[in-house]
């Protein structure tokens, strides 16, 4: 409980001299605005430069390959290793009876050759690689549309990768689970070129842009019913 | 420097106008509403080349056509084959969930042996070794008889297998599991005078009859049954069901009539009478191709008038009478029977009495009637030489009492062994084999049937679940699944024409299993001797191929093979009995009792109501569980939880006091159990209804312990005439619980 004397005594204090009272609000000014600055900074240290990297994670291939050397060597590009199956369908990433074709002995003199060799083509196990392009279950995609009929090379979604000397570390979302070339590399979602990135949006601008069909082929339905059935 | 308030806000505030300016919240949003959106733990297919494979779903007795759709080495789909002369690209909820079978939790995956009560495993030759030894013992204790086998089937190259090796080796003891089959077989072996195979020209029948089958619940090859049913419909047939429950299929026929449970030979007979009396039968047939009609007709004249009837069914006169007069004034009239899906026999002159109509009316072995096909001829194999130990194990007959004295025209009686089995000091039966079956659930009286497996020392099932039968043997030697081998499929039940179909792997098998043929020519081989000899194959699939021979392609290409151009045998040959017409009393005949409803297990003052079984496509009630995703499909008025619910009616609640979904304790003279109660106006009063293909012990967790098996409140009814169980239902009580 304040007494009377007390209450005296603070208003005696406020009523201080105005010269006094005035270089204590600089110098606490001073400290907010560089305390602002250290909040700020810290946060943008955080949110641009810790964040992404807690965000994705990192793994390997299981082994290397070269995509430059194997499109030296086979005659119709892409669709050599990556074709497609009668029905019309993808295959997708090879499967290991497609490399055993020439890989049964070890080519080449490379330790990367020697480990493929030993571990996936003796055994006979597939080779588990990690896909930067998989996109999620619920999307429907169909190579063929996009390759087939509508003409579009491998490159303008999958970039350069066929010149690819090596494979790039794999990152995962670790949220989400999807590759990050699907979300693209630049945190702000910015791309250069169409295949930097690969969200919803991007299929649908494209979409609009070459006025494809806005409605499923097997369902008749438009709109989101396009990709997801 | 002085920390104050206002330096932590500002810190704060600069962190916040940071981050905002940062791809943190932004992204964390975006990414928190994609993983909504495809949850982690969501099972996801894997992508890879489609293909497909045809082959023969062998889940049941309908020979269906399948086409399995696989994803690289997976088999993802089920689909019924299209063109399939059976089933046409149909198929059944079990038959789709193939895949569950194969890859599911109930699988036995390697050869297991029970030691001091549980299952270790075993290799393949060990097993082998072991159980030749058993069996040599036994046989050169001069007890070859005391060898048994229970199959699923008699048809086909592995149950011939089974049967050859008890033969050469020296017992009769060979028996099929009961189902309609037997009472058909017998029906035309007495009033025919022939060894077959009864089939339904169904899809061009114009008025159905049906007592008690289920047409669309299961009852002859399903799919084939349901697109009938459709069809019907479509051309303006009509479906007339006599049964005391509102089936689905009661509830799509044209007329649903409600009868007295287990009376419905009497009503056959009735019906025969109204016909007779009004001269409304085929006389071209009756008059010409038929013996002893004279006889039964006064018989049925004296003895089944429309009033007799009319008592014993509970059926009014008016609606007996305009029934025999729809059905034997439609162009293609067809009565069948068999309740639910024919897994009980039932009795025998109850059959009889319902051939008899088809007979009145003329469609034997005629467009939209009852035909009979000739037994599946390709097994041809070399003939048996038998040693004198298998001469005289052979003599010494069959244990079950079928093919002598009263029961001399049956082939099996399977109902009759747990019996014969407890009431014996020592088991008649040391060594038995069970293949493509699971008496331990199917047979009526379940702890009857346990105790009799108990009582037989040494039991070795081929099955390829742990199902209530492989739980009780001593080794499990699991067979491939259907998806997993190749196999003929002789016939498909109840289709009209010869037809083999072929069982192909749709995938390698997924785990340490082995055909139960091989296991019977390993057998065999090093058993030596004339046993040996018996089985020249060098394995199964040799066995099989050769003894497609040129049908081999064809079945491999097609998945079946067709006689297209079958027709039944018309009325001039079709009937090799002595007089060499259809018989509707013969020597034979009479010898048999006289028809009277088979009257249920219990006494009435004790137990007021009866208790039906019925059967749901959507219950697998035979030698295969439901799997997971058909179990799923139970509506929770069959199943709640793990509770079964009984059908009664609104008014039999009433005087038990018993109300929608309460619990209620049901007792008959072989069991109680705890029910739910479920009220049904489609079930007549005083009667309880209650689904089978419940309550399994075993298979996996998403089977076992739900519901209650019937078979455990229901006992065997032998039929005085076949020895056949024909048992209907049990006399029952329900008290609140």
């Amino acid at each position: 409980m304040s007494t009377l004397d007390d209450q005296t005594k603070e208003v005696t204090e406020t009523s201080s001299p105005e010269k006094e009272e005035s270089s204590q609000e600089n110098a606490s000014g001073g400290f907010i605005i560089l305390f602002f600055i250290i909040g700020l900074i810290a946060s943008l240290l955080v949110g641009w430069i810790i964040f992404p990297k807690l965000l994705y994670s990192k793994k390997n291939q299981p082994i290397d390959f070269n995509h430059a050397i194997h499109m030296d060597l086979v005659e119709e590009g892409c669709e050599s290793c990556h074709f497609f199956r009668e029905d019309g369908s993808y295959s997708g990433v090879p499967k290991l009876a497609q490399c055993i074709d020439c890989h049964e002995e070890v080519q080449g003199e490379t330790e990367n050759e020697a480990v493929f060799v030993a571990e996936y083509v003796e055994k006979q196990t597939e080779v588990p690689w990690l896909v930067y392009s998989r996109q999620p279950d619920c999307v429907f995609f169909s190579h063929v549309a996009h390759v087939k009929t509508a003409g579009i090379d491998c490159v303008q979604c999958h970039g350069h990768i066929g010149e690819s000397t090596n494979l790039k570390a794999y990152e995962e979302n670790r949220i989400t689970g999807y590759s990050r070339d699907i979300y693209g590399k630049n945190m702000l979602g910015y791309k250069k070129n169409p295949w930097d990135r690969m969200k919803m949006d991007d299929c649908a601008d494209c979409h609009k842009e070459m006025k494809v069909a806005q409605s499923s082929v097997q369902t008749k339905k438009d709109a989101c019913f396009v990709c997801h059935k | 420097m002085k920390i104050d308030r206002r330096s932590f806000l500002s810190f704060v505030i600069g962190g916040a106008a940071g981050t905002a300016l940062s791809p943190l919240p932004w992204k964390l949003t975006d990414d928190s509403a994609i993983w909504t959106q495809a949850w982690p733990w969501t099972p996801v297919p894997t992508d890879g080349e489609a293909s497909y494979v045809n082959s023969i779903c062998s889940l049941c007795p309908g020979g269906c056509g399948i086409t399995a759709r696989k994803i690289d080495n997976r088999v993802v789909k089920i689909e019924g084959m299209k063109g399939h002369p059976v089933n046409d690209g149909g198929i059944c909820v079990l038959g789709l969930s193939g895949t569950q079978l194969l890859y599911g939790p109930m699988r036995v995956k390697a050869p297991l042996k029970k030691v001091n009560g549980r299952f270790r495993q075993i290799s393949w030759d060990a097993a082998i070794a072991e159980i030749s030894n058993k069996l040599g013992e036994l046989r050169s204790k001069g007890e070859s008889n005391k060898f048994a086998c229970i199959s699923g089937t008699d048809r086909g190259t592995v149950s011939e297998l089974l049967s050859r090796f008890l033969t050469v080796y020296g017992s009769a003891n060979f028996t099929r599991t009961p189902s309609i089959q037997d009472s058909y077989e017998l029906t035309l072996h007495l009033m025919q005078g022939v060894q077959g195979i009864t089939g339904f020209d169904v899809e061009n029948a114009d008025f159905v009859l049906s007592f008690g089958s289920g047409i669309i619940d299961g009852w002859g090859s399903p799919v084939r049954m349901f697109k009938a049913n459709s069809s019907w419909k479509n051309a303006g047939g009509k479906v007339v069901q006599i049964e005391p429950r509102l089936s689905n299929t009661a509830a799509k026929s044209d007329k649903w009539i409600p009868i007295n449970p287990g009376t419905e030979g009497a009503l056959a007979l009735g019906l025969a009478n109204v016909i007779i009396k009004e001269s409304i039968y085929n006389t071209s047939f009756v008059n010409n191709y038929s013996a002893g009609f004279d006889k039964w007709k006064r018989h049925i004249l004296d003895g089944y008038s429309p009033e007799i009837v009319t008592k014993v069914t509970g059926i009014d006169k008016a609606v007996i009478v305009s029934l025999a007069r729809d059905f034997a004034g439609s162009k293609k009239p067809l009565a069948i029977c068999g309740r639910g899906q024919g897994r009980t026999p039932g009795s025998l002159k109850e059959f009889m009495a319902v051939h008899a109509l088809n007979a009145l009316v003329g469609n034997i072995n005629k467009k939209g009637g009852v035909w009979n096909l000739p037994e599946p001829d390709y097994i041809n194999w070399t003939e048996l030489k038998m040693d004198s130990v298998a001469s005289t194990g052979i003599q010494k007959g069959r244990v079950d009492g079928a093919g002598i004295e009263k029961y001399l025209h049956a082939r099996y009686l399977l109902n009759r062994l747990p019996e014969i089995i407890n009431s014996a000091d020592v088991s008649p039966i040391e060594v038995l084999f069970v293949s493509e079956s699971n008496p331990g659930y199917t047979m009526p009286d379940t702890s009857s049937v346990k105790k009799a497996f108990e009582k037989i020392p040494f039991v070795v099932s081929f099955s390829s679940y742990m199902d209530e039968t492989a739980q009780m043997a001593d080794f499990i030697l699991p067979n491939h699944i259907y998806l997993e081998r190749y196999e003929d499929v002789p016939v498909a039940t109840g289709f009209q024409k010869p037809i083999i179909g072929l069982s192909k792997p749709v995938v390698d098998p997924q785990f340490n299993t082995k055909y139960t043929g091989d296991v019977i020519i390993h057998l065999a081989k090093s058993m030596g001797g004339f046993i040996a000899d018996a089985f020249p194959w060098e394995n199964y699939e040799a066995c099989l191929k050769e003894t497609l021979g040129d049908r081999w392609d064809k079945l491999v290409e097609n998945g079946y093979w067709i006689e297209p151009e079958f027709t039944a045998p018309g009325w001039k040959e079709g009937f090799q009995t002595a007089s060499t017409r259809f018989e509707f009393t013969s020597d034979d005949i009479n010898s048999l009792s006289r028809y009277a409803p088979v009257k249920p297990e219990g006494d009435k003052a004790s137990f007021d109501l009866v208790l039906i079984p019925y059967d749901s496509m959507r219950l697998a009630g035979g030698f295969i569980g439901d799997p997971p995703f058909v179990i799923k499909t139970v509506e929770d008025t069959v199943l709640k939880g793990k509770d079964i619910l009984v059908e009664i009616n609104p008014a039999t609640a009433g005087k038990l006091g018993l109300s929608e979904g309460r619990y209620a304790k049901l007792t008959t003279p072989k069991g109680s159990a705890k029910v739910k109660v479920h009220l049904f106006d489609g079930i007549m009063p005083g009667i309880v209804a209650m689904p089978s293909g419940l309550g399994h012990t075993a298979y996996d967790k998403f089977l076992a312990g739900k519901g209650i098996n019937i078979n455990q409140l229901i006992g065997p009814v032998e039929d005085s005439s076949s020895g056949h169980d024909a048992a209907w239902g049990i006399n029952a009580k329900l008290v609140k619980a």
